[in-house]
């Protein structure tokens, strides 16, 4: 009974860091994903730029990035394969007698591959249709069972400020963004559609570029800058008016913060597993205290203190490694709960499996070798007489 | 073999420091006990006989003098090496029996046997525990433990543990001392029996109807030797035992012990 209760220190212990590690990995699991899910070896140009005391220079209205910048790009650096100039606003859209507040998004024809967001079902709006300005648009899942609910919208109506727009898709789910945005609430239209006909004004709020291969990336980066500079008469000394960010960017500081989650949610369990310990080293000690005359006996027909030593170290390790295991099977199950009924993705790893067991048997060690050698260190006849 | 002595104590002395006091508990001890010896060692309470005993038993080492165990002065060995010494040569039995709770007969008198330096199987370590534990009488209580033992038969086991590794000398400090006294006279006829095999008994007691078992009985008083001599008209328990001349008490019908050489056995197995 008693071991078990100091088992417990342990097996919490234990079950607390696989279960907050596999929390935190699983977070960093999505967080990769969902970068992934922004595209390969994408640029994001941003209108206005940010300073270091993160003030901008202005957006929307004062912006300053022009379609016709983002078709010196297309024409001007190597190694581009796509680009899709990018407005954005939110709005009311209608539909028979359904309507939904949602964000509309224009968008060139490349957008899907940058994207790497394929349709459901029926097709994406063409490059032709960019260049008439056309009135069609592709919906997100969120927004087609908004509107919709389960009737195929594919070549109904859309009402977007009274225009009617023709759906000729439906993306695929993509799910929570980082920043906890469902990606799938939005209607994507062409961009020349969308500042014609429903947001208004000249400028993109940013411009986003693929480039086809990765080695090319940072050059291609230095050359939009540059490009972008010329074309905007910045002289040099000036800040840049716009912001330049790739995707390995991003994703380096999304993977930061997960990571920065992870070691704090494993030290906080990690805390919980050095108290397990001292728990150990506390029964060890009384442990050692009531079988004092055992201890004696077993000197007295020949043990030596290192056999005692031994014995008890055995023991403090066997009680901290069988709290262990426990506390990996909990640990599991908790992770397994969490992620059932919670909803949050937990990434259980053999190695933090390991390293658990393993620092679970340290802790043992550590914690038992004290009461272990003050057990050892006892005179055999203070022992045997001890009542 | 050293003229027949097993223990010599040459001017032994033991000073124990407490604080700023020095308490002499033996002072200038010499003692010789030859090889087959059956020796009571007595004395009041505080007149060093512990102390000597512990000194004898390799659990404590002299401050001064020496002590000739078997032909070999031990007095200057470490923890480590006096451990070894008690494991191949001596045999304890306490008062208070000293075994350990919640684990068997058989594997308390295996326990010197698992820090000895011959290493055997598990199958010859229970052959051994189980011919000794027979040869005291405890034959068919090898899985009891001690609470399902009566206080006889606690003692019995301890001197089956100290006999495992055919020690050459028994050391018994007051082993009657928590038994009633038909159970003492069955512990004493078991000693008797030992030393009549030829292990050398020495037995710390301070009850002189127990020390007239012995063959010779040394008194102590204030950590010098008092007095030395041969027990002139001494006991044999083993008669006593069958001619039912002891004081009935305690359980009636525990059977009378039959000590057997425990090798007598081995050519059976």
């Amino acid at each position: 009974m008693r071991s078990v209760l100091t088992a417990l220190g342990i097996i919490i212990g234990v079950g607390a860091v696989i279960a907050m590690v596999g929390i935190g990995n699983g977070a960093k699991a999505q967080v990769e994903a969902q970068i992934a899910s922004l595209g390969q070896n994408v640029i994001l140009i941003f209108s206005g730029s940010t300073t270091s005391s993160g003030i901008r220079t202005g957006w929307g209205g004062a912006g300053t990035l022009k379609i016709e910048d983002a078709e010196a790009i297309r024409r001007e650096v190597p190694g581009v394969i796509g680009v899709s100039e990018e407005v954005v606003s939110t709005t009311q859209v209608a539909a028979g007698n359904q309507n939904w507040f949602t964000r509309i998004y224009g968008e060139s024809a490349d957008y899907f591959d940058i994207r790497q967001w394929p349709l459901d079902d029926g097709a994406p709006f063409t490059a032709q249709d960019v260049r008439s300005a056309n009135k069609v648009c592709v919906i997100g899942r969120t927004t087609a069972t908004q509107i919709y609910g389960n009737e195929n919208p594919i070549g109904q109506i859309l009402r977007i400020k009274e225009v009617p727009f023709t759906i000729t898709g439906v993306l695929m789910p993509k799910g929570l963004s980082t920043q906890g945005v469902d990606q799938d609430d939005i209607v994507i239209m062409p961009y020349t559609s969308a500042m014609k006909r429903v947001i208004g004004g000249t400028t993109l709020r940013n411009i986003n570029v693929q480039i086809g291969d990765p080695q090319q990336l940072e050059a291609a980066q230095q050359q939009i800058i540059s490009l972008l500079r010329q074309r905007h008469n910045i002289r040099p000394g000036r800040d840049d008016d716009f912001t330049v960010r790739n995707q390995q960017e991003i994703a380096q500081a999304a993977t930061a913060t997960s990571r920065v989650m992870t070691l704090l949610l494993g030290a906080i369990a990690g805390v919980s597993l050095v108290v397990g310990g001292i728990g150990i080293m506390n029964i060890m000690l009384v442990s050692v205290t009531e079988r004092t005359r055992e201890i004696g006996v077993r000197m007295a027909v020949g043990a030596h203190g290192s056999d005692i030593l031994t014995q008890f170290l055995i023991e403090a390790v066997t009680l901290s490694s069988v709290g262990g295991l426990i506390g990996i099977v909990c640990g599991i199950g908790a992770s397994k709960i969490l992620s059932a009924y919670a909803n949050w993705p937990t990434l259980i790893s053999i190695s933090s499996i390991a390293i658990a067991f393993l620092f679970s048997a340290a802790v043992g060690i550590f914690f038992g070798f004290y009461p272990a050698r003050k057990a050892a260190a006892l005179d055999p006849i203070e022992a045997l007489r001890y009542e | 073999m050293n003229n027949g002595a097993i223990v010599s104590l040459i001017d032994v002395g033991k000073t124990y420091r407490t604080g700023e006091m020095e308490v002499l508990a033996v002072r200038g001890v010499s003692l010789e006990i030859k090889r087959g010896e059956f020796v009571a060692l007595m004395g009041a309470s505080g007149s060093g006989k512990s102390t000597l005993m512990n000194i004898l038993g390799c659990l404590d080492r002299p401050t001064t003098g020496h002590y000739l165990l078997d032909g070999a002065d031990v007095s200057g060995l470490d923890r480590d090496q006096l451990a070894d010494i008690r494991n191949r040569k001596i045999g304890f039995v306490f008062q208070n029996f000293n075994l350990l709770p919640r684990t068997s007969a058989r594997e308390n008198v295996e326990l010197p046997l698992v820090y000895s330096a011959q290493r055997l199987t598990n199958a010859e370590l229970r052959e051994r525990a189980d011919r000794v534990l027979a040869s005291v009488g405890l034959a068919g209580r090898e899985d009891h433990h001690p609470s399902q033992l009566s206080g006889g038969q606690q003692q019995r086991v301890a001197i089956a543990r100290a006999l495992i590794n055919e020690p050459e000398v028994l050391l018994a400090d007051e082993p009657t001392g928590n038994l009633d006294s038909r159970t003492s006279v069955e512990i004493m006829a078991i000693f008797q029996q030992l030393n009549e095999r030829g292990i050398t008994v020495i037995m710390v007691t301070h009850e002189p109807d127990i020390a007239a078992y012995a063959k010779r009985n040394v008194m102590m008083r204030d950590g010098v030797i008092l007095d030395d001599h041969v027990v002139p008209r001494r006991l044999n328990a083993t008669a006593q035992l069958q001619n039912g001349r002891t004081r009935p008490q305690g359980a009636p019908n525990e059977e009378s012990p039959s000590i057997r050489d425990p090798n007598e056995n081995c050519t059976n197995v």
